[in-house]
């Protein structure tokens, strides 16, 4: 029964990577932008959310309702008035500048808020569990699961049933072409980098609540969603919650082997996949 | 400088929509178009023919703004356009059926045909009107558009300029790799199209099809005009040195 609790436990867990991954899979997919500083802006919406929650004396979980919008707006901005000036022809300009990115990133976090470890206090829900049979699950870590199951189908009913995902697909298709449709690419970029944040604020949140976090975080988690995009395919959502999944079960089944293992069972899971299907489990690009 | 309206705002002649002047454009290093000029009159069909390589779609590709030039050399309605970005030519209602049709692979049949009206301008090409042209198109609507043939995706390119009702349509190489019965079916529905006020440009290597679709004839060499005139005046010897340069 320890088994199936560390498989329950770790497929809640792949919500969360699942949340830190959708975001960068959206981006890859519109414009084929790797973002480095992907996971630097998840810690950095944990503490936006510590900003503003204490400021507000809001739960963390309500002041989403601010920061969402919040790294939106960032986000298009970021988009319009850095990223956009380096996209070409060729990746590695706006790769090196959100690489860049990070670093500052980073840096002003820790001017800001020092090395301290901070954390969100979401108060008695973080504790709470409901029995299911032989097996506890937390409320929190099934709140993250629905959550990221919801925000796949929404991204994924954006994608494929509204203007802006249809605008998406073309510029993904062929920039060039999309722009005598009358798209701006610069615009149709911004939109796309305001909803990978907006993914990325919750994400942020949600870590924020299960762990401690500091300045310095950023990178590891950018390795989880990463491993989750390709473990799931490039371009498929569901696929990339499916990779999340497989991520969290691995860590979790790898910790119950031995608890220094969980990290080390997540890379080598994914080094398995990747060995078996270099393109992923479902890729849906080439 | 302005746009050349002192020769254009008599009474003899109306002002052109659209009037390339002295119009050099480069890919990077390597220049393909020198010092050309053409005029375009609301309503008029013209034909630009010329060998592979003369530059006949890098002109398509001046004018739709996938290429950037000098401000002026290319006026639309009086105004210069040339610096202008693709997306903001869409908008004045220039529209470019490309070279190979290009289709977004991602997008159905219908889709391609709805992110075609993407600028919102308003005339009387609608989904409803694609379809009654183009009938093929509405049975297969929520197919992939890289599973439709040739000629049908070639009306869906078609069909997806249509949507955005524009002013000017450029079509570049329709006929491109199709059956000729098929060139045939998609040619037979120009005369509906032109018929609603439509200015067009069309671009071809098939001569005869263009001389007999056109008004007046561009024939580019080597980046230069080496040809300007009346479609049926124009003689077989006029046309081979112009297209040859012998």
């Amino acid at each position: 029964m320890d088994w199936v609790n560390a498989i329950v436990q770790g497929t809640l867990l792949g919500g969360l990577y699942a949340l830190f991954a959708a975001g960068l899979s959206l981006i890859f997919g519109v414009m084929r932008l790797v973002n480095i500083a992907h996971g630097d802006l998840i810690v950095l919406s944990a503490y936006v959310t510590l900003t503003i929650s204490a400021a507000l004396g809001l739960n963390p979980l309500l002041s989403l309702v601010l920061v969402v919008p919040l790294m939106a707006l960032l986000g298009y901005l970021m988009q319009r008035l850095i990223l956009n000036r380096t996209m070409g022809e060729d990746i590695l300009p706006p790769l090196l500048v959100t690489f860049g990115l990070s670093v500052i990133i980073q840096n002003a976090l820790l001017v800001g808020y020092s090395a301290d470890p901070q954390k969100l206090n979401a108060g008695a829900i973080e504790t709470a569990a409901v029995p299911f049979g032989p097996i506890t699950v937390g409320v929190m870590p099934l709140i993250v699961f629905v959550t990221a199951v919801v925000v796949i189908a929404a991204l994924q009913w954006i994608f494929y049933r509204t203007a802006l995902g249809r605008a998406f697909r073309a510029t993904s298709d062929r920039q060039d072409i999309a722009q005598l449709m009358g798209l701006n690419r610069a615009h149709v970029f911004g939109m796309a980098m305001a909803l990978s944040l907006a993914v990325t604020a919750v994400a942020g949140v949600f870590l924020g609540i299960r762990t401690s976090f500091d300045p310095a975080v950023g990178g590891s988690r950018l390795i989880f969603g990463f491993e989750a995009v390709i473990i799931g395919g490039l371009g498929n959502l569901w696929g990339t919650l499916c990779g999340g999944v497989i991520l969290g079960i691995a860590q979790t089944v790898g910790a119950k082997i031995h608890p220094g293992y969980q990290i080390l069972a997540g890379h080598l899971v994914f080094l398995l996949i990747l060995a078996v299907r270099p393109r992923g489990l479902f890729p849906r690009m080439d | 400088m302005k746009c050349g309206k002192s020769i254009w705002g008599s009474k003899l002649m109306p002002e052109p929509v659209l009037s390339i002047s002295r119009l050099d454009s480069h890919y990077g290093d390597f220049q393909a178009l020198y010092g050309v000029d053409l005029t375009v009159h609301e309503g008029e069909v013209i034909a630009i023919i010329g060998a592979n390589g003369a530059g006949k779609t890098t002109l398509m590709r001046s004018v739709s703004g996938l290429l950037k030039n000098r401000h002026e050399a290319i006026c639309w309605k009086g105004q210069p356009i040339g610096a202008l970005r693709a997306d903001q030519i869409a908008a004045l209602g220039i529209a470019l059926v490309p070279e190979g049709r290009l289709l977004f692979a991602s997008l159905s049949v219908e889709e391609n045909l709805i992110i075609g009206g993407q600028t919102g301008r308003k005339g009387p090409w609608t989904l409803r009107r694609i379809y009654d042209l183009f009938p093929v198109l509405e049975e297969r609507r929520n197919q992939p558009s890289t599973l439709l043939s040739g000629g049908q995706q070639q009306m869906v390119a078609i069909g997806r300029a249509l949507m955005s009702n524009p002013v000017l349509m450029m079509m570049d190489e329709i006929s491109l790799g199709l059956a000729p019965v098929v060139i045939k079916s998609i040619y037979a529905a120009l005369p509906g199209i032109v018929s609603e006020g439509l200015t067009v440009i069309v671009v071809e290597q098939d001569i005869a099809k263009a001389l007999s679709v056109s008004s007046r004839v561009t024939c580019l060499q080597e980046g230069r005009v080496s040809l300007e005139g009346y479609s049926e005046a124009v003689t077989r010897e006029e046309i081979s040195r112009a297209y040859f340069g012998i």
